[in-house]
């Protein structure tokens, strides 16, 4: 992506501010927002930052008509407004950018875009003249005829955001528009941005990232605990006064300490290759170690093969390449005979991987471990046991619930989270591998984690870190490794290594610092 | 940059003429080694006028059904409740054809498959059920209802309008036919010569313009209409997006809920003119249990034709041709083994030519049994003949699942407001 | 605090099939009267007494389509459609009743070899679906379909070409008196006789709830059901726990005429009863695929059937209206579920954040 010149992105828009006052939204039994008072001037870039559960999601989803407040009022350019839909949010000229990518994989750009406007240009040849105009000025390079299953991830989010300026949107909303991209994708971002803000555009723009809110926003909102409680100049404010305001205390921020590391080898990959039906590779000629006491983190932008790189480790994917844990083969086990052997998992998506939501947490700790004590005995399910130990994490972990019998489904994010990361480390694991175990929680939680996977490492575990956090690789790992497309392709110190060398790694700038 | 996108709209368009080719040229395949096939064996019921037109008439209940689920699950909605909304057009069609006349009748018969695809709709849509669950039930409640009904309500009948009994309703008026005068005629006996090739076309022909009923006509024009209206119209694309990602749909304003229940609708109505012309087409009236699992071989028809309006007619076509066959005589299926052979061993050299061994190999045994098959014996039970359709459907599903795309979140549950 | 819960749960548990009763009984009302009948004398009907005779004939109905919905609810529990129990039983019963008629053995062990013979098939029949799913991705909705019409016509070509004459129709060799079993008799010898193999319902309804709820294996099965992608993560190798639900659904199925084949029906015929089959999918999904739910609703299923028979007679009702009754009861009961389960939902998050709120928290952060 290139900066473009103004004429070429078509003529200045005016108008688009907005005044939220008062909005309160619950759900049952919980109040997702409460109180709040936004004013977002016109053409400006307005960051809305908050830690996750702030109640961001909520406002926004409220200022897009997917959501009604139950209170409060939303005025557009003076003009009160209220939206059953996300048409009557379009319609006054406001358009969203979701952070999950809210495209049809099996459906082309073209009808990607077209869909819900139809009544603009049609869904033929004008529309996809428009299409092609839209992508030329902005440098999106899309053809409109390709299926959305075939792009990469950079490429879905300029569909996403040719969708908004397809509808001749004059305020966009982006949800963490830069938690898939690596750092040099983000600043070409912002340049679109801020020639999206010159052309008369108005930008809300939802984060959590400090750093990336002081160099883009004009005006910064916080929130915290689903209210808004103050704003601040970017001018003038620290990362360190936004995040007291953010968290109501400092953010901690990991690190490991001395290092721990041994020489024996606990896992290694050598050679390992995982190829899709189409032939193509997921991952290719994959080689790593990981040493007692180690934590070895992977960097990489999503979609590199970190997922398949986990699940081939716990056998959930096969590939060709040898796999090693502790000196013995494991090739050719299945999951359930890794797991056996001593390897905890912490899956990226927990609940897709993790938990079963409709269960109850007792039965929530046998999974994983159902083979094993506590959790059954000779074949049978031993409940009084695995109940015992339930109450054990609950109490050790910090898990907030009231008691064992309730559902996974009903627990926050974070408490989730712990009752997984307890249930991993009950199993006597050798090996840790840990994906995005801090993705989607609180900060209390967050802390909480990292200093179990401190003390795992202080143990002896091994321990594979995977996180699109690189604050957090590079404050807990004591060596990272960067995957792009399959290929383990540099290693860092992560003593010495700076996030811009590890975004030029990430996407192939640079092989090695 | 605008040149790279034209090279790849340029390659495209040649893939899809090189597809259309291809398919041409299966056509043409397909249709001499038919005509090879009775030549050699003298089989001419193999694809005789008759032959044909007994096909054609046992593939549209089959075809509406498919068109029915096509519609459904392209929004996102697994209708196994199919055969109830049949179940429930056979007696719409009935009792309406006896009062007010067969086109009414035929309105009757697509309001009653509505109302069944209301109650789908309204579980799957509005409450969230499982739709195989849902399906399942609303099929236990439409037998028992038409059952029940037919006895309250045409047991007593008998007038010139119909002959009613507890569990039939026959003699009923029928919607009106079409012959084309001249070409008919002319077809017909053309195809009685038995003539390589030619005979086969004209035969074909034959069936397409003698006593054709209107019902039929529209039933091939609602494949056309389908395709159109869900691949180039706004309507069909919001649809569509509906059984592909709901969720993104509704963050452009598409309102899901409504075009998943005009779809499950449109399929109940479309299901319900399937049972319409059960009673009042390709059977002398009503009776009960007159679907007969045709819905569900109409759900396998939709499935084994890729969720595409064309595989559908071909997929229907090939349960419509072999449920016919079975009122053939054991010779013209004893030709048809010599038939599927010959096809099997075609596609197995195919498949070992493009160095796909193991399939090749399994396609290739398959064939020679056939061929063994045929070769070895003079006829063919007909019970065995009326378990084909079944066998080839499982056949193929077994071949070509992996290359099947259903439309991403089909059978998914769909909940307003969980978008992002 | 824990009685309160648990009263809760069972209220919520009941509420459902409450719901869906009273849904039932107001449709088949209404079409009582659509079809111009007396709606208080239908329900007389239905609601009297049982006789002593349908007292035997509800048990012995209940045990077969008890083993039916075992059977579905099998396959239920881990998301797998099996459709084909009306495939799996026809066939298995068919190949026993064959089996018990060669009296290759004698006595009792005939009977034995042929319950193992029906289960055997059923499980294979079943299987066929199970690895088609899991070698060739074969949906087993649409496989299970096509291999009940197969297993129809193939016990129709069997019979005709193989079977006995007798009367108008076939049938197999009735198997010899030593393999009968005389059942118990509660009532007068003329309201007939309990079946001795309803025993097997009993049987395989303790087995199969002790291997669902107390079983490594029935964990592994509930399991996938619940999430797939994590019981894959935790080690559940699922082609084969697909394969091997498919094959006991199967087994199980295979049991369903059992009973009934050497219980009085002697052998193979017309007067097979059909369509138990999907009565027990009706039935797994009233039952909520729970041992418990579907032994209720098998009696309810079968005092239906049985109370229906009158109507005919003594109100001038067709005996089919029950049959509107059943489908409604299903489809009611599965929607009430639902909206049932997502009020619950709500319900204990906001007990939960009750819960929390009064508990101190130990730094200012909450969850």
């Amino acid at each position: 992506m290139t900066t473009v010149s103004q004429e070429k992105a078509g003529p200045a828009v005016s108008g688009g501010g907005i005044e939220v006052r008062g909005v309160t939204k619950r759900f049952p039994g919980v109040v997702a927002n409460h109180d709040v008072n936004i004013t977002i001037r016109p053409a400006t870039v307005h960051a809305l930052i908050g830690e996750n559960g702030a109640g961001k999601s909520t406002l926004m989803k409220i200022l897009y008509g997917v959501q009604k407040p139950d209170e409060g009022t939303i005025a557009v350019d003076g003009q009160q407004v209220s939206f059953a839909s996300p048409t009557d949010a379009i319609k006054v000229g406001i358009g969203m950018v979701f952070q999950h990518f809210m495209l049809a994989d099996n459906l082309t750009v073209l009808e990607n875009v077209t869909l819900g406007g139809e009544s603009l240009f049609g869904i033929g040849d004008q529309a996809r003249a428009e299409i092609n105009r839209i992508s030329d000025a902005f440098g999106f390079d899309l053809d409109p005829d390709t299926l959305v299953e075939d792009l990469g991830v950079g490429e879905r989010q300029r569909v996403e955001i040719l969708k908004v300026l397809y509808r001749g949107a004059r305020i966009i909303i982006l949800d963490e528009p830069t938690a898939v991209l690596v750092p040099q994708e983000v600043d070409s971002l912002f340049a679109n941005l801020r020639e999206l803000r010159a052309s008369g555009h108005t930008i809300l723009f939802i984060s959590h990232k400090l750093d990336e809110v002081l160099a883009i926003a004009d005006d910064i909102t916080v929130m915290r605990r689903g209210t808004t409680v103050g704003e601040a100049d970017p001018k003038t404010a620290t990362k360190r006064q936004l995040a007291e305001l953010m968290v109501g205390s400092e953010l901690p921020s990991p690190e490991t300490g001395e290092s721990t590391v041994t020489d024996t080898v606990l896992l290694e990959l050598a050679g390992v290759n995982v190829v899709d039906e189409g032939g193509r590779h997921l991952l290719k000629d994959v080689s790593l170690t990981i040493h007692k006491g180690e934590v070895l983190g992977v960097a990489g932008v999503e979609g590199n093969g970190q997922s398949e790189l986990v699940e081939t480790i716990m056998g959930m994917l096969r590939g060709t390449g040898e796999i090693t844990l502790a000196g013995t083969s494991m090739g050719s086990w299945h999951t359930r005979e890794r797991r056996e052997a001593g390897i905890g998992f912490i899956p990226g998506d927990r609940h897709l991987h993790g938990l079963l939501l409709d269960a109850p947490l007792w039965e929530n700790r046998m999974l994983g471990h159902q083979t094993l004590p506590p959790a059954s005995k000779g074949g049978l399910i031993d409940r009084r046991n695995a109940k015992a130990d339930t109450e054990r994490i609950i109490a050790e972990y910090d898990v907030r619930t009231p008691g064992i019998n309730n559902t996974a489904r009903s627990l926050s994010g974070g408490n989730q989270q712990k009752l997984i990361v307890g249930r991993e480390m009950s199993g006597e694991p050798i090996l840790l591998i840990a994906a995005h175990p801090t993705r989607g929680v609180d900060v209390g939680a967050q802390a909480a984690i990292w200093d179990h996977i401190r003390r795992a490492r202080r143990e002896g575990l091994g321990v594979l870190l995977i996180s699109a956090d690189l604050d957090e690789l590079i404050g807990l790992s004591d060596r990272i490794e960067v995957i792009l497309r399959g290929e383990l392709v540099a290693e860092f110190d992560p003593r010495t290594v700076t996030p811009q060398d590890l975004g030029a790694a990430m996407t192939g700038g640079k092989e090695s610092a | 940059m605008s040149s790279v996108m034209s090279v790849t709209a340029a390659r495209r368009e040649e893939a899809a003429q090189k597809r259309t080719r291809m398919y041409y040229l299966i056509g043409l395949v397909a249709l001499v080694s038919v005509a090879l096939v009775r030549v050699l064996t003298g089989a001419h019921e193999i694809d005789s006028q008759g032959s044909l037109r007994a096909a054609i008439v046992a593939t549209c209940p089959i075809l509406l059904a498919a068109l029915g689920g096509l519609w459904s699950e392209r929004s996102g909605v697994v209708n196994i409740g199919l055969e109830g909304q049949i179940l429930l057009g056979t007696w719409g069609a009935a009792f309406f054809t006896y009062y007010y006349g067969p086109y009414i009748g035929l309105l009757g018969a697509v309001l009653f498959g509505m109302a069944g695809g209301l109650i789908h709709a309204l579980a799957t849509v509005t409450f969230g059920v499982d739709h195989i669950v849902s399906g399942v039930a609303l099929n236990v409640i439409a037998l028992g209802l038409t059952t029940f009904l037919a006895e309250a309500f045409f047991a007593d009948l008998d007038s010139k309008f119909g002959h009613g009994g507890a569990q039939q309703l026959t003699g009923l008026q029928k919607p009106f036919t079409i012959t084309i005068p001249g070409v008919s005629d002319f077809t017909s006996d053309l195809a009685a010569k038995h003539w390589f090739l030619v005979s086969d076309v004209a035969a074909f022909i034959a069936a397409v313009t003698t006593s054709v009923s209107i019902v039929t006509v529209v039933v091939f024009v609602l494949v056309a209409v389908t395709g159109w209206v869900l691949w180039r119209t706004r309507f069909g694309l919001r649809l569509r997006s509906c059984g592909e990602n709901p969720y993104a749909a509704e963050s452009l304003g598409v309102n899901v809920r409504f075009y998943k229940y005009v779809a499950v609708l449109i399929s109940g109505g479309l299901a319900g003119l399937g049972g319409g012309y059960l009673a009042l087409v390709s059977s002398p009236g009503f009776h009960t249990n007159q679907a007969n699992g045709r819905g569900y071989i109409g759900l396998a028809a939709m499935i084994f034709g890729n969720w595409r309006p064309g595989g559908v007619l071909l997929g229907s076509g090939m349960f419509g041709y072999t449920d016919s066959l079975r009122l053939r005589d054991p010779a013209t299926i004893h030709a048809m083994l010599l038939l599927v052979g010959a096809w099997l061993i075609a596609f197995a050299a195919y498949k070992l030519w493009r160095r796909q061994t193991r399939s090749g190999i399994v396609l290739g045994v398959f064939g020679l049994f056939f061929l063994v098959w045929f070769l070895t014996t003079d006829e063919v039970p007909v019970d065995l003949t009326s378990m084909t359709p079944y066998l080839v459907t499982l056949l193929v599903l077994a071949f070509a699942s992996q290359r099947l795309r259903m439309p991403a979140a089909d059978g998914q549950v769909y909940r307003k407001g969980s978008v992002g | 605090m824990k009685p309160a819960v648990l009263a809760r749960k069972v209220g919520q548990a009941l509420l459902a099939p409450l719901i869906a009763v009273v849904v039932a009984v107001l449709v088949t009302s209404v079409v009582v009267v659509v079809a111009g009948a007396s709606v208080s004398e239908f329900w007389d009907v239905m609601t009297q007494p049982p006789s002593s005779r349908n007292m035997v004939n509800i048990v012995n109905q209940s045990s077969m389509i008890f083993l039916a919905a075992l059977a579905a609810a099998i396959g239920f529990r881990m998301n797998l459609f099996n459709i084909g129990i009306e495939g799996q039983y026809t066939l298995a019963s068919f190949t026993a009743a064959v089996v018990a008629g060669m009296a290759w053995f004698p006595g009792k062990l005939n009977i034995l070899v042929a319950v193992v013979v029906a289960m055997v098939v059923g499980a294979l029949w079943a299987g066929i679906a199970g690895v088609l799913k899991v070698t060739r991705g074969v949906s087993e909705v649409i496989s299970t379909i096509m291999l009940n019409a197969i297993a129809g016509t193939l016990v129709g070509y069997l019979l005709s070409n193989h079977g006995q004459q007798y009367g108008q129709g076939r049938r197999t060799t009735p198997i010899p008196e030593s393999s009968q079993l005389a059942g118990w008799t509660p009532f007068a010898e003329k309201d007939g006789a309990i079946w001795t193999l309803v025993l097997l319902a009993v049987l395989a309804g303790v087995g199969i709830s002790f291997l669902i709820n107390r079983t490594r294996f029935g964990f592994d099965l509930r399991a996938t059901g619940m999430n797939e992608p994590a019981a894959v993560a935790s080690g559940v190798n699922v082609k084969r726990m697909v394969v091997i639900s498919m094959l006991l659904s199967g087994a199980i199925a295979g049991l369903i005429w059992m009973p009934a084949l050497f219980g009085g029906a002697d052998y193979y015929g017309p007067p097979f009863q059909r369509t138990l089959g999907f009565t027990g999918i009706a039935v797994a999904l009233l039952g909520r695929n729970r041992p418990l739910g579907i032994f209720f609703g098998a009696v309810l299923f079968a005092w239906l059937n049985e109370q229906a028979n009158p109507l005919a007679l003594v109100a001038d009702i067709s005996p089919s209206v029950v049959q509107i009754t059943q489908g409604v009861v299903v489809l009611a009961v599965v929607i009430a579920y639902e909206v049932v389960r997502r009020w619950a939902a709500a319900a204990e998050q906001r007990a939960l954040r009750k819960a929390l709120d009064e508990q101190p928290t130990a730094e200012g952060v909450a969850a």
